[in-house]
């Protein structure tokens, strides 16, 4: 029994509420991160020199203690540690539901939203996405200007229009996981009241737009000619 | 008025089920949804056929043995409302109906739309109670309680634990059922000694029946028919990290 268990990472790890809070904290970490990183990504309307600058102070930040790119490592190593840990709750949680309805309905009618219903899948396309997104713009392995600076890069990607579609595609499937996913957090870590849900709902998917068309203006942006 | 009606029909525990079709001609719209499977299983009997088996008991409402999902929605289609008190003035003149039992690894089916929910009772038993010393009945308010978490406590007591919230959820969780239990003694004063373990022990006992975990889906909410928020869940929640955090423990 969990009352047994003296150990904080067995007894939070052991529950189904323990490691949806896991979800919920590693997904406010992401959450955290991608607006950050939409603010970073909107000076690419200031210009390349900007832009450029921009991705080398990433780089010159706290150099003097954490070394060259330093700081970018630590970030990089908290994310994939959460990343790690989303998904392991993630494909335990999906695995004990499966368990839990052995038979199925015969005639089916979804309950819940359409965000909610699809969070799983949705979670999966996102991490396709985000492996060809770093395949493309950080390493280049995948970009046709692999050599050029973050700006040449960007465009030169975005300037194939099925990669521009499939960001775009990839946004409206990040929108719909925040627009759950933050709401869901702040109910898991016991946050919600009857009173506040509709608000807190609201204001998710509010920050999940806000979001979605923040990022995928860029590359309509590259599409349409405003950027080149 | 006329309908067709594809029934669960399963045997027992060991066989296989299938859905089997039914005219009725003569349904009034007055009946109950119980009422109009009474009149199948009459004329069931007189054709020689099994009676279709079914959980009922108080027939208004409160009692939550009434489980069947009615078209894909665990007491069909009005909100609020339990099997028993929905009337056939809902469905209309030749409709086909899908009746099937509720479906969740810890509610076995026993016979057609019949399931053992003694599952339930388990998670109870783990903590969904308040113990009290016997002796002579305390003075009426010799506890005060604030007129708001009387109303909520007395909101989440109105839980008839029939097990709809599991059937709804596509995870198959029992969070809304136990959030109600946590919700109801968590509120009030004398359900604060055991706020933590109980929190935690009823998750425990919820997880080790095969219930599935909760991802805030809110199906189960939108068919209780007893209208327990989904925000409950959130004080669950609540209870059971600050237990875990805290360190809790029943010895």
């Amino acid at each position: 029994m969990v009352l047994t268990q003296r150990n904080i990472v067995t007894r939070t790890w052991g529950s189904s509420v323990g490691k949806k809070s896991v979800m919920a904290v590693t997904g406010v970490i992401f959450l955290l991160f991608v607006i950050t990183h939409m603010i970073g990504n909107l000076k690419i309307f200031f210009g390349q020199e900007t832009f450029d600058a921009y991705s080398e102070h990433l780089r010159t930040l706290g150099a003097e203690i954490f070394g060259y790119g330093g700081v970018l490592w630590i970030i990089r190593v908290v994310l994939i540690a959460s990343v790690l840990l989303h998904m392991a709750a993630a494909f335990s949680l999906w695995y004990r539901a499966k368990r839990a309805r052995p038979v199925g309905y015969q005639h089916r009618s979804p309950q819940g939203s359409y965000a909610a219903r699809t969070m799983r899948w949705g979670g999966v396309i996102i991490l396709l996405f985000v492996i060809w997104h770093i395949l493309d713009l950080t390493t280049g392995t995948v970009n046709p200007d692999p050599a050029g600076g973050a700006y040449e890069k960007l465009v030169a990607s975005f300037d194939r229009p099925v990669v521009a579609i499939f960001y775009i595609v990839a946004m409206v499937a990040l929108s719909f996981h925040i627009s759950h996913g933050l709401w869901s957090a702040v109910q898991t870590l016991g946050g919600n009241s009857a009173v506040r849900q509709h608000s807190l709902k609201a204001f998710s998917v509010t920050v999940g737009v806000v979001i979605a068309v923040g990022f995928a203006i860029i590359p309509l942006s590259v599409m349409f000619g405003l950027v080149r | 008025m006329k309908l067709t009606l594809r029934v669960w029909r399963q045997k027992n525990a060991d066989t296989k089920g299938k859905m089997v079709k039914y005219h009725l001609d003569d349904v009034d719209e007055d009946m109950s949804f119980l009422e109009m499977l009474d009149v199948l299983n009459e004329k069931l009997t007189l054709d020689d056929e099994d009676p279709v088996s079914f959980d009922h008991d108080c027939r208004e409402g409160i009692c939550g043995s009434c489980a069947m999902v009615i078209n894909g929605v665990p007491h069909g289609p009005q909100k609020n409302t339990t099997t028993c008190q929905l009337h056939m003035r809902h469905f209309s003149d030749g409709d086909t109906i899908d009746v099937e039992p509720w479906r969740a690894r810890a509610f076995p089916v026993i016979k057609d739309l019949v399931t053992d929910r003694s599952a339930f009772d388990q998670i109870i038993q783990s903590g969904g109670y308040v113990s009290v010393n016997t002796g002579s009945a305390p003075d009426a308010h010799a506890t005060p309680v604030d007129k708001v978490s009387a109303d909520d406590a007395f909101d989440a007591a109105t839980c008839i634990g029939c097990g709809a919230c599991v059937a709804a959820c596509p995870n198959g969780s029992s969070m809304l059922f136990t959030a109600a239990k946590v919700t109801h003694l968590g509120l009030l004063p004398q359900g604060q000694p055991e706020r933590a373990t109980r929190a935690i022990n009823m998750l425990a006992k919820q997880d080790e029946l095969d219930f599935g975990g909760c991802t805030n889906v809110g199906a189960c909410a939108e068919v209780c028919p007893k209208g327990i928020p989904l925000a409950s869940i959130s004080r669950l929640n609540h209870d059971v990290l600050g237990a875990t955090l805290s360190g809790a423990r029943a010895d």
